[in-house]
Order: C-alpha cells, then structure tokens, then sequence
C-alpha cells in the first residue's frame, strides 16, 4: 500500500468501500433484516450515488455550478423506457435489455449534454448556473408534451405542441402499446432494474469520474476550474475540455436515469424537476467539492434520513430542513465550529479550512 | 383588441414579476448570493395577509401592512440566522444554506397552514356590488382592464421609481450601493456593513410580501408551494435585465410577462415557460450581462 500514490490509494478505498457495502447490504436483505421501505430505497439510492457522483465533476472538478442536472438524467430514464419495453421481444434475457436501456440513456444523455453544453459553456458563473436551470425546466416541459409508441413497424412519436393529441393520435398497429403518454409520462413499464445493476453503475461512474480526474485530461480541467486564463494561456483548449466534463457528466446521468425509470412502472417528467436538481446539487455540497467519496455518503446518508427520520412524523422534512442549514453552518463557519469543539471536546485541527 | 388585452395581462402579469425580481436583484447586488428562500418569503406574505383578511377580520390595506411587516422581520430574521454566519464561505455553502430555509419555509407552512389550498380574496374584488366586472373600460367596452391590473402595474412603477430614488439619493442606499461595489473599501469609509446588508434584506421581504399579495389576487389559489415557480421565473428576469440593476429588474419582469403572456395565446400553453427560458439563454448568449447589466471583462 505505501508504494502506491496517495490518490490510488484513496480511489482503492473507495472502490472496496463501496463494494463491501454492497456485500454486507445484500446479505442484511438477503436474511430480511431491512425494513420493506428501505429495501425499496436500494436502487434509487445508487442512481442518486451515480447522480451525486456525476455532478461532481461538473460541480467540483470543472467548477461551474449547473442547476439542471435532473434533466439529463430525465432524457436518460425516458430513453431508456423506450429502449427496454421495444427491445421486449427482440432481446428477452434480461441483464443484457437493461444494459442496452442504459447505454441508450447514456447516449441520448450525451447528446443532450452536448446540445446544452455548447451554449451554456460560454457563460460564467451564475448566469451559467441560471441558464442550465432554465434547459432542465425546458427538457422538463418538451418530454411532458412527448407521446412514444411502438408496435410491428416501429417506434411512432408524436409531439403534443398545443395539448389537443392524445394516445389515439399515434396511430399504433395491432398490438402496439404507448410507452410514454404525454404529461402521463411512462405507465406499466416492466420494473427491471436490480440492486446488483445499481452497484455496477455506481462502480462505472467512479472509474469513468476518477479515471478522468486523474488523467491528462482531467488535470487540464482542474487547471480551467483554478484560473480559466491562465489555462488558456499554456495553449489549453478551453472549450473542449470544458465539453468532455460536461457532456461524461451528463452521459452517467443518463445512465442513472435509466436505471431509476426501469426501477418504477410509471414515472412522469414532473418527478425530474428543479427540485430534483437541488436535491443532488446538496449532496455534491455537502460531500464536499471534488471530494468524490464524500459525494457517495452524502447520496446515501440524505436518502436515507427522511426515513430515520420517521419518528418525528409530520415534522420530518422541518427537521430535514434544519439538519441542512445547521450542516452548512456547522462546516462553514469558524466560529460555529470552534463551539462545537469546545463543547464536545473535539481534537482541534488547525484553521486551514479559512485560508481556502 | 385580443392582441392588446394579451399584451395588457401580460404586463401586469410581469409587473408582479419586476417586484419580485427587484428584491432578488437588491439582495443579489449587495450580498452576491443567489437566494433561493425569495419564493418562500412571497408565499408567506400571501399567507400572512390572507390571515389577516379572512381570520383576524383586518381592512384589506392593513393586512397588507401586517404581511410586510411579518415578512421584514423575517427577512431580517433569515439574514441574521442563516446567512450572516457565512459571509466569508464559498459561495455554494450559502446557496445550499438558502435551499435549506426555502424547505424550511415551505414545511413550516406545511404544517401550520395544510396542505389544501386557501381560496384567497384579490385585494380589489373581481366583481363589484352590482355583479359588473370592476375594470376600467376602454373603446366602448371591447377592451376591460381590470383595477387589479391597473394597481399591480402603478405599484409597480411607483415601487421602481421608489428604489431608484433611494439607491441613488439617500444616505442609506448610497452605502448599498459601495457595499455592492466593495465590501472593505465601504468598511474602511465607515459604513456598518452588516446593517446595510440586513437592511438590503429588510426592503426585499417587504417587496416580497407585496407582490405575494398580489401575485394571489391573480392567482387565488394559496399553496405552500405558491412561491417556487414565480420566484424562479422573477430570479430569471432579473437575470434577464441585467442582475444588480434596477431598471433592469422592473424591464426584465415585464418583458416576461408580456413573451409569457403571448406565448400561451399564441403559441402554446404547455410550453409557455419553455419559451420564456429560451428566450433568456438567447438574450444571454447575445448579452451575457443581460439587457441593462455591465459586462466587466476579466482582467490578469
């Protein structure tokens, strides 16, 4: 081990860390010890593990806040709806069909990711986090006006501009079914997704996210987040590194969106919301910025509190809501932390943190 | 005359939205944060003052005064609890910080008012004594503007000329203005920061719980959710015009509304705010500073 770089040994412990907490967790199910709920709660807490991790490398590692991380993984689910139920018939083992979903929602994802990342990437700052905002409400809306159907000869897509169409409107053939019904969004989808595909998803997006980090190309990244001109000054080419972090980060989000689509028999856009995009933008923040285990915790740790939280009822999402705030306080604030030090005799550590 | 009628709902619509986003884009100038807790605060302030209507019995124009009142010392409140601590942390802690007082705002409200909506009453009724529309009418009748209307877009214009006056002229909006420029040279001239940023948040509550009450005169129903999308939507068009600038704020708001507005007549009502947000990443890709805003190159 001491051989090894200090970074290769932290992304070892990572990647065992996140395997053995695959293995203890599937033995705990495997002898009933998890609650039905939090059973239920395996899959989507993966997905928001690859989301987290994901947005990390846009977030932490390209250094551009993006407030629209839940559409990409939006075009990823629904994508990867279609892809699983028209690929039923044509490939019937299962592993492979949700494979293929996944990388369909990847692809799209991407592609979305580069549509988007083409203008937004020019911008700065916050009117770069208002503006990715804004394209995850419109992917929002565009997918709430989509109706997809497929039967013998294909797939059929209508686009339900003035809310006048419905299902009929495709003109499906004997045997066809609509996959995705408007503002209905995705109904009877066939729920295929597994905790063992959620753990290969999370192990994907760490070697794609910290193999990058740790490549040429990722350094080049870094270099841009720390001082763009200065990048660009040693002949580094801004916009496409920019791109290549913006659109891997999209992709594993479309993958992660597949995932989550073929975990429920109905899903609509609206689930995929701003909110949404908070949602994992706080477990990125308070993971810590590039800190990529730190990313995972946190995913897992805030999908899983509302339901510690249970015992306060009604008030949960209160409490929810104060743990956050006094989170942020707590790991921000120099005077905040140096009470709690003395309060709760802590080791002080040096105030470094503040130079930072 | 449909043509005019659209345009005339759609600037009251986006007068709304200037008052808003001129409370977002006071806050954003001189704390540099984007807070997201604006929305919440707007849905208090209907709250606040349709309990003052419907519970307590209060004249329409004290509840009023009773929600901004409420929404300034909360407001204040905020400030002082949530985001002062941070002053000196990454901007993102502070945003995440917002996000938390956002859900803490709408879960409050969860719980204390439900989740069904409230039926709220417009300041002016819709209706008058007689049953006739209380709206002023225009061309023999063929075009009616409601009194609504007409109060949202002088609230509006006087709100704006208000803020001019006062960020340009008084002593007080002088040292909000240096504080946006620069914090320390502002400390070194002897302005109290703190106060001038608690005060900067004072003002924008205020702002906010007007246009709450009149965001539900338009939109009766009262959620614990009223506020997100239109905070949003005001955060966008104070982006739009220009973030920090006030004139900008007032132009950005109503230009919202009117392509709002169209854009349901016209084009679709399902992609309405889709078209609004197209609209912004275009202006802002033409003019990344929005329409008013100064574009500061970066310098080496």
């Amino acid at each position: 081990m001491k051989r090894l770089k200090k970074h290769t040994r932290t992304d070892l412990i990572t990647y065992l860390g996140v395997a053995a907490a695959f293995l203890a967790i599937s033995a705990l199910r495997n002898n009933g010890a998890l609650s039905r709920s939090l059973t239920g709660q395996l899959v989507p807490i993966c997905c928001y593990m690859s989301m987290a991790v994901s947005l990390n490398l846009t977030v932490g590692i390209l250094g551009e806040l993006s407030l629209g991380h839940a559409g990409f993984m939006s075009v990823g689910a629904f994508s990867g709806i279609v892809a699983a139920m028209s690929l039923q018939t044509a490939v019937p083992f299962v592993p492979l069909r949700l494979a293929i979903a996944m990388a369909v929602g990847a692809a799209a994802a991407a592609i979305a990711g580069a549509v988007v990342g083409m203008p937004v990437l020019r911008l700065r700052g916050d009117y770069l986090a208002i503006v990715t905002l804004a394209f995850g409400e419109i992917i929002k809306e565009l997918i709430n006006c989509l109706l997809v159907g497929y039967d013998a000869k294909g797939l059929h897509v209508v686009f339900n501009l003035t809310g006048g169409k419905t299902v009929e409107d495709l003109r499906l053939g004997e045997g066809g079914v609509a996959l995705i019904k408007g503002a209905q969004g995705a109904t009877a989808t066939a729920t295929i997704a597994t905790f063992t595909a959620g753990f290969v998803l999370v192990m994907i997006t760490l070697a794609v996210v910290l193999n990058l980090k740790h490549s040429r190309a990722g350094r080049a990244v870094m270099a841009l987040r720390d001082n763009a001109i200065a990048a660009e000054s040693i002949g580094l080419n801004v916009t496409k590194y920019k791109m290549m972090a913006f659109v891997t980060s999209a992709a594993l989000a479309g993958a992660a969106g597949a995932l989550y689509g073929l975990n429920f028999s109905s899903l609509q856009a609206t689930k995929f919301n701003f909110n949404t995009s908070i949602l994992i933008l706080v477990f990125v923040v308070l993971g810590g910025l590039g800190n990529i285990w730190g990313s995972l915790i946190a995913a897992a740790a805030l999908t899983v509190l509302p339901e510690l939280l249970r015992a306060f009822s009604d008030y949960r999402m209160l409490v929810y809501a104060i743990v956050l705030i006094l989170v942020m306080l707590a790991t921000n604030n120099a005077g905040f932390t140096a009470f709690l030090r003395r309060f709760l005799r802590w080791p002080g550590r040096s105030t470094g943190k503040e130079a930072a | 005359m449909e043509f005019l009628s659209y345009l005339i709902s759609g600037i009251s619509l986006g007068s709304v939205y200037a008052i808003i986003a001129l409370g977002y884009t006071m806050v954003y100038g001189i704390a540099k944060m984007l807070n997201f807790a604006h929305g919440d605060v707007i849905m208090v302030g209907g709250y606040i003052s349709f309990c003052g209507m419907s519970y307590l019995g209060l004249p329409t124009v004290l509840s009023v005064l009773l929600a901004m009142a409420v929404c300034t010392v909360l407001g204040v409140v905020i400030e002082g609890l949530a985001y002062k601590p941070l002053r000196a942390a990454p901007s993102l802690a502070v945003l995440i910080t917002a996000i938390g007082v956002s859900y803490f705002l709408q879960n409050a409200a969860l719980l204390i008012w439900g989740a069904s909506g409230k039926v709220y009453s417009p300041v002016i009724p819709v209706t008058n004594a007689a049953g006739e529309p209380n709206a002023l009418r225009l061309f023999g009748g063929s075009l009616s503007i409601s009194y609504i209307s007409l109060l949202t877009m002088a609230a509006c214009i006087v709100i704006m000329i208000g803020l001019t006056f006062f960020t340009s002229r008084t002593k007080l909006g002088k040292a909000m203005r240096a504080c946006s420029e620069d914090k320390g040279a502002a400390q070194l001239m002897g302005i109290n920061v703190n106060a001038t940023i608690s005060t900067t948040f004072a003002i924008g509550s205020a702002l906010a719980a007007i246009a709450g009450v009149l965001l539900c005169s338009f939109n009766p129903t009262l959620t614990p959710t009223t506020g997100s999308m239109p905070g949003i939507k005001a955060f966008t068009a104070a982006v739009f015009g220009g973030i920090g600038s006030i004139p900008g704020a007032f132009l950005g708001g109503v230009l919202l509304g009117v392509i709002e507005s169209m854009a349901q007549a016209y084009v679709s009502t399902n992609l309405a705010n889709s078209i609004v947000f197209a609209v912004l990443i275009v202006t802002l890709l033409v003019k990344p500073a929005g329409l008013l805003g100064r574009y500061v190159p970066e310098k080496v």
